[in-house]
C-alpha cells in the first residue's frame, strides 16, 4: 500500500464536461421513465427550467418525438408572454399539450388579489392532483432542482407519491448507481426530477450553449410595474387591481423566476442578453426563489407544501 | 463556533465583471466531480461543507439571513451561525439535531463543478452512506484530530472501499485544536495506514485541515508549513473522475429503450457504461451472443464519430438482429460474462430482514430478473472486520451471499465495472429497495450445470397419459379443509382415469423437509422445495395436488413462476379463522392459544389470502364434497 502522491493526473481530452455529464444523466433518467411507465407526462411551467427539460427530452428520444404529452397546470394568471411561448414550444417539439384549469377555482374566480395562499393551493396544488388523477398519469416529470431549497436537497430523483399524492420524506427509496426502482403499487405515482443535479448556473450555461428559447421576460426591458410589499409587480393585463394612488411606472426590469404575474417580483436590471443575465446572476447576492411570494413563510413551508402534494 | 470568513471566494472571478463571454467560454469546459463526505458525529463535516459552499459563494445573502435566524432558534452554537443548519434539510431532522439522510450539495470553482453527497455519521445509517458512495468519484473521510481513528472511521472506510471508490482523502480536521501538530498528524496517518492495509485499500491522500479556520481548504495553511501536499480543494480540482477511468475498459452499453419512430429507423438507446464506440465497430449483443457492426451513433446534435463512457447515445446496427431493453451491447471480441449464479456482497437496507430462498427482483444494468439469495456465507462486522456466521441479514448488515437468478444475465465483477456489477434487490410485495449488491464473481457451477437434453420431453409424458399436467395448489388456514378436499379431488380424478399425485404436509414434512421448522425462513424453504418437486412431477405429466397452508403470497407466486403459464391452479380454501379454530381437528389452535405452539398461522404468524386465485371455495357455504366437485370441474375444463 502507498500513500497517494499528490499527482497531477492528465485530463484526457475525452473527459466529459460538467454539462455533458449532467445532460447524459438527465437523458438516462428520462429513458428509464419511458421504458417503465404506463402513462408518463411532462409538467411544463414555461420557465427556464422547463425549457431545459423539454430540450433534454427532445435529445433523449431523437429522432422520435418525446413519447409523452406536456401538461401545463395553469392558473390563468401567468404572464401573457408565457402563454405565447408555451403553445409554440409544444408544437415545435411535436408533443401534445394538455392545459388544466381547476374547475372549482374557475367557478369561484380564485385570484391572487382576493385569496392569498388559497390561490396557489387551489390552482396549483389541487389542480395538479386533479389533472394527474383525471388523465391517469403514473409518472410526471418536474423541473425541480436540488439547489433550489433545503428540503429538495434530500429528495430523490424518483420521488413517490401515495394515492393521495402525498410525499413521505421518511420513507424514500435509496437511489444507488444508475439504478432507479420504478415499481409502484396501485394508485401510487412518481414525480421524476431529471434536473435534480443541475444548479441555476448550469441551467443558464446550458441555455446559452444550446441556444434554447426562453420567455423574453428573463431579459430586461422597460415594463409597467408597481411597487408592493417590497416587490416590483408588473401590470401585465387589465385584471390588475391598482390600489389608490398606485400608477404603473415604466422601469427597466427583468424576472429571475416566472409564476403568476401578480405574485412575481421583478428585479431592476439592464441585462438584455443571456450573457448579461448570467453575469448579473453571478454577481448578485440573493437567491432565486426570493422573488416568489410563496416562500416567505417559515423555513419548513416548502417541505410542508410538498408533503401535501405541491410539486 | 463561527466560521472564519475573512477571505471567502473562489468564484468571484474578475472575468465575470470584465468579460462575461470569455468567462462563459472558459466555464463550458469545466469537468464535474462527485464526492462523498463521511465522518463521525462532530467531526465537523457540516462545517466543512458549509465552508466549501460559503467560499465558493454558494450561500446567498438571503440564505445567510435565514440561516442566522435559524441559528438563533434551533442552532446548537449558542446563537452564533451554525453552518450545520445550512446542510441539514428536513424539519424533523433539524429538531433532532442530526442529519439522517443523504443530501446533495453543489458548488463550483473555475475548474470544476462539484456534487457533494452529505451522509450521516450515525452508525445506524449505513444505508445512506452506501447510497451516497455509489455515485461518488472520490471520498473525503473526516477525522477529528483530537480523536484519531474511531470505530466510525473504520466503518466508513470499509464501506467506501467496498463501493470501489479509489480516490480517498483522509481529511484530518480540527488541526487548530491540536496546535497544528505535525506529530499528531503523522501519528493518525500511521494508525490509519495500518487499518487501510487491512481492508485492502490501495491508497489514500492525507491532508491536515481546519474546516472552521480554513486551513488547507482553499489556500495553503501558514500554520502548517510542514505539510507539502495539496489543499483539499486543490486536490478535488484535479482528482480523476470515474467515467474517465472507465474509458480504458472494453465497450459496454446496457440497452434502455428501443427507439422506433418509423419503419426505417431502429435505434438502441442507452448510457455507455464503459469504453469507447465508433461506427464500424464489431459488437455483440448479450445474452443472445448475436454479432453485428455499429452503423451509426445517433444524437440530436448529429451523428458522432465516437462516443465514450458516460454519454447517452442511440446506436444503430448494420444488421437486423434482436436486441431489446435489458440486453448489453459489448465489444465483439471482448464480451463480458453471462451467468445465473453469483457470489455477491449485500448491504441490507430494509427493516424487514432478508429471507433466504424468497424470490426478490434483482435489477442490474437495465434489466430486472427474479433472484433468490442463500443464507449468508458470512456477515461482516464492519467495526472489527470479523466474519460472523449468520442466518440472515438485518437492516444495515453487510454479508456475502450466493445469488441465483431465473435466467442468465450479462454482468461484470463490481470492482472492474460498477455499471454491470452493482445491483439492487426489490421486495416484490412492498416494492421497497431492500438491498444493494456488488457481484464478486460467477459461481463455477453455473457455467457447468447444463440442462440435460431429454428425448422424451414433458409434452410426451403428458400425452401418453392423455392429460395436461397441472399443479392444483390448495392454500388456506390450518383446519380449513385443504387436505380433506384435495383427497376427494384426487379420488374423483383417479376414477376418471387421470394420473395424479397428492403432496401434503404429512408426506413431505416427514421426509424431504424433515430438517425444516416453522420460522418464516423455514416456511419459505418448505414451499420452495415443494414447488420444485411439483415442477418435476409436471414434467412427468402428472396432475399434482398440494395441500399446504403456504401463508405467503410471494412464495405461492414463486411456485407459479416455476411453471408454464396456465399450469398453476391456485385454490383458496376460504374458511374464517373463527370457524377453523372452532373445528380444530388436530387440537393445534388450542395449543397455539396456550402458547405451546409458536409461529402458528392465524395466531402469531400472518396468513396472506390470495388476491387472484383461480378458484375460491368457501367451506362455510359448501360441503367438502361440493367444494371438490367445483375443483374437479375447473381442472377438467381447463385441461381441454
Amino acid at each position: 500500500m502507498t500513500i497517494q502522491p499528490a499527482t497531477e493526473p492528465e485530463l484526457s481530452t475525452a473527459t466529459l464536461t460538467h454539462l455533458q455529464r449532467l445532460e447524459a444523466e438527465s437523458i438516462h433518467i428520462m429513458r428509464e421513465v419511458v421504458a417503465n411507465a404506463d402513462n408518463p407526462v411532462m409538467l411544463y411551467s414555461v420557465g427556464k427550467d422547463s425549457a431545459c427539460m423539454l430540450h433534454l427530452a427532445k435529445k433523449a428520444f431523437y429522432p422520435a418525438s418525446p413519447p409523452f404529452p406536456l401538461m401545463h397546470v395553469d392558473t390563468t394568471w401567468k404572464f401573457r408572454a408565457m402563454y405565447e411561448l408555451r403553445d409554440r414550444a409544444a408544437e415545435d417539439a411535436g408533443m401534445k399539450l394538455i392545459v388544466h384549469h381547476n374547475p372549482e377555482a374557475v367557478e369561484k374566480g380564485i385570484n391572487p388579489f382576493d385569496h392569498g395562499s388559497l390561490h396557489t393551493d387551489m390552482w396549483k396544488t389541487d389542480g395538479l392532483k386533479q389533472a394527474l388523477t383525471k388523465y391517469n398519469f403514473d409518472v410526471a416529470f418536474g423541473g425541480a432542482r436540488r439547489d433550489e431549497e433545503k428540503s429538495r436537497a434530500k429528495e430523490r430523483i424518483f420521488s413517490f407519491r401515495s394515492a393521495n399524492h402525498r410525499w413521505d420524506p421518511k420513507n424514500q427509496r435509496p437511489e444507488l448507481w444508475r439504478q432507479y426502482n420504478t415499481r409502484k403499487a396501485k394508485g401510487e405515482s412518481i414525480r421524476v426530477f431529471p434536473l435534480s443535479n443541475w444548479t441555476e448556473l448550469d441551467i443558464w450555461q446550458y441555455i446559452h450553449l444550446e441556444g434554447i428559447e426562453i420567455v423574453p421576460l428573463y431579459f430586461s426591458e422597460p415594463r409597467p410595474v408597481v411597487e408592493r410589499d417590497g416587490l416590483l409587480i408588473m401590470v401585465d393585463d387589465d385584471r390588475f387591481r391598482l390600489n389608490e394612488g398606485e400608477t404603473p411606472q415604466m422601469r427597466s426590469v427583468r424576472f429571475r423566476t416566472l409564476g403568476c404575474y401578480p405574485l412575481t417580483g421583478a428585479v431592476e436590471s439592464e441585462a438584455k442578453t443571456l450573457p448579461e443575465v448570467i453575469q448579473e446572476m453571478l454577481l448578485t447576492t440573493t437567491s432565486e426563489r426570493q422573488g416568489r411570494a410563496i416562500d416567505h413563510d417559515s423555513a419548513a413551508s416548502m417541505e410542508k407544501k410538498k408533503q401535501e402534494g405541491y410539486f | 463556533m463561527t466560521l472564519d470568513t475573512k477571505d471567502p471566494v473562489y468564484l468571484t472571478d474578475t472575468l465575470i465583471a470584465e468579460d462575461i463571454d470569455a468567462y462563459l467560454l472558459k466555464h463550458q469546459h469545466k469537468t464535474m466531480l462527485r464526492f462523498i463526505t463521511c465522518g463521525s458525529v462532530d467531526d465537523g463535516k457540516s462545517t466543512l461543507i458549509g465552508r466549501l459552499l460559503y467560499d465558493s459563494k454558494m450561500i446567498f445573502e438571503d440564505q445567510l439571513a435565514s440561516l442566522e435566524n435559524d441559528s438563533k432558534n434551533v442552532g446548537t452554537q449558542a446563537g452564533e451561525i451554525d453552518f450545520a443548519l445550512l446542510v441539514d434539510g428536513l424539519a424533523a431532522e433539524r429538531e433532532q439535531g442530526i442529519t439522517i439522510d443523504v443530501a446533495y450539495r453543489f458548488f463550483a470553482t473555475d475548474k470544476r463543478k462539484f456534487i457533494v453527497a452529505d451522509t450521516p455519521g450515525h452508525e445506524q445509517y449505513t444505508r445512506n452512506m452506501v447510497t451516497g458512495a455509489s455515485t461518488a468519484d472520490l471520498a473525503v473521510i473526516l477525522i477529528d484530530a483530537r480523536q484519531g481513528v474511531l470505530t466510525q472511521t473504520k466503518r466508513h472506510s470499509y464501506l467506501v472501499n467496498q463501493l470501489g471508490i479509489r480516490n480517498v482523502v483522509l481529511a484530518i480536521n480540527k488541526m487548530d485544536l491540536v496546535d497544528y501538530s505535525a506529530e499528531r498528524f503523522y501519528e493518525i496517518v500511521g494508525e490509519y495506514s495500518h487499518f487501510a492495509k487491512q481492508i485492502g485499500m490501495e491508497s489514500f491522500l492525507p491532508i491536515p485541515i481546519s474546516g472552521l479556520k480554513g486551513d488547507n481548504i482553499v489556500t495553503k495553511s501558514e500554520n502548517m508549513a510542514w505539510f507539502q501536499g495539496p489543499t483539499l480543494l486543490g486536490h478535488l480540482e484535479q482528482a480523476p473522475i470515474s467515467d474517465a477511468r472507465m474509458q480504458d475498459h472494453p465497450f459496454r452499453m446496457a440497452v434502455q429503450w428501443v427507439n422506433r419512430p418509423n419503419l426505417d429507423f431502429r435505434g438502441f438507446a442507452g448510457q455507455i457504461g464503459a469504453g469507447v464506440v465508433r461506427p464500424g465497430d464489431a459488437i455483440r449483443v448479450l445474452p443472445s451472443g448475436k454479432t453485428t457492426r455499429v452503423k451509426s451513433i445517433v444524437t440530436y446534435d448529429g451523428n458522432l464519430d465516437q462516443a465514450i463512457a458516460g454519454q447517452s447515445v442511440t446506436l444503430t446496427f448494420e444488421d437486423e438482429i434482436d436486441c431489446s431493453r435489458g440486453d448489453v451491447i459489448v465489444k465483439s471480441d471482448e464480451p463480458c460474462e453471462v451467468a445465473d449464479q453469483f457470489e455477491a456482497m449485500l448491504v441490507w437496507m430494509s427493516e424487514e430482514e432478508m429471507l433466504p430462498g424468497r424470490p426478490y427482483i434483482l435489477k442490474i444494468g437495465t434489466q430486472s430478473v427474479t433472484a433468490t439469495v442463500t443464507e449468508p456465507k458470512y456477515e461482516v462486522n464492519v467495526n472489527t472486520l470479523e466474519h460472523l456466521a449468520s442466518k440472515t441479514l438485518g437492516l444495515n448488515a453487510i454479508g456475502a451471499v450466493n445469488i441465483s437468478t431465473d435466467r442468465a444475465i450479462p454482468f461484470e465483477a463490481y470492482d472492474k465495472n460498477p455499471d454491470l456489477g452493482g445491483f439492487i434487490l426489490i421486495d416484490r410485495m412492498t416494492n421497497a429497495t431492500v438491498a444493494a449488491g456488488m457481484i464478486k464473481f460467477a459461481l463455477r457451477r453455473s457455467q457447468n450445470i447444463h440442462w440435460q437434453a431429454v428425448d422424451v420431453d414433458r409434452d410426451a409424458h403428458a400425452a401418453l397419459k392423455n392429460q395436461k399436467a397441472a399443479v392444483v395448489w390448495f392454500t388456506g388456514l390450518s383446519g380449513s379443509g385443504k387436505s380433506t378436499i384435495a383427497n376427494i379431488v384426487e379420488k374423483k380424478l383417479h376414477a376418471l382415469g387421470k394420473h395424479t399425485f397428492l403432496l401434503d404436509g404429512d408426506n413431505v414434512r416427514h421426509g424431504l423437509n424433515r430438517d425444516l421448522g416453522f420460522t418464516d425462513a423455514d416456511r419459505v424453504e418448505n414451499i420452495r422445495r415443494v414447488g420444485e418437486v411439483s415442477r418435476l412431477m409436471t414434467d412427468a405429466g402428472l396432475i399434482v395436488l398440494t395441500a399446504f397452508i403456504s401463508p405467503f403470497r410471494s412464495e405461492r407466486r414463486m411456485v407459479r413462476e416455476l411453471l408454464t403459464d396456465g399450469e398453476f391452479v391456485e385454490v383458496y380454501v376460504d374458511t374464517p379463522l373463527e370457524v377453523a379454530e372452532q373445528r380444530d381437528v388436530k387440537g393445534l389452535y388450542k395449543k397455539a392459544r396456550a402458547g405451546e405452539l409458536k409461529n402458528f398461522t392465524g395466531i402469531d404468524s400472518p396468513y396472506e389470502a390470495p388476491e387472484t386465485a383461480e378458484l375460491t371455495v368457501n367451506t362455510v357455504e359448501l360441503s367438502a364434497e361440493e367444494a371438490a366437485e367445483k375443483v374437479v370441474d375447473y381442472i377438467l375444463k381447463s385441461s381441454r
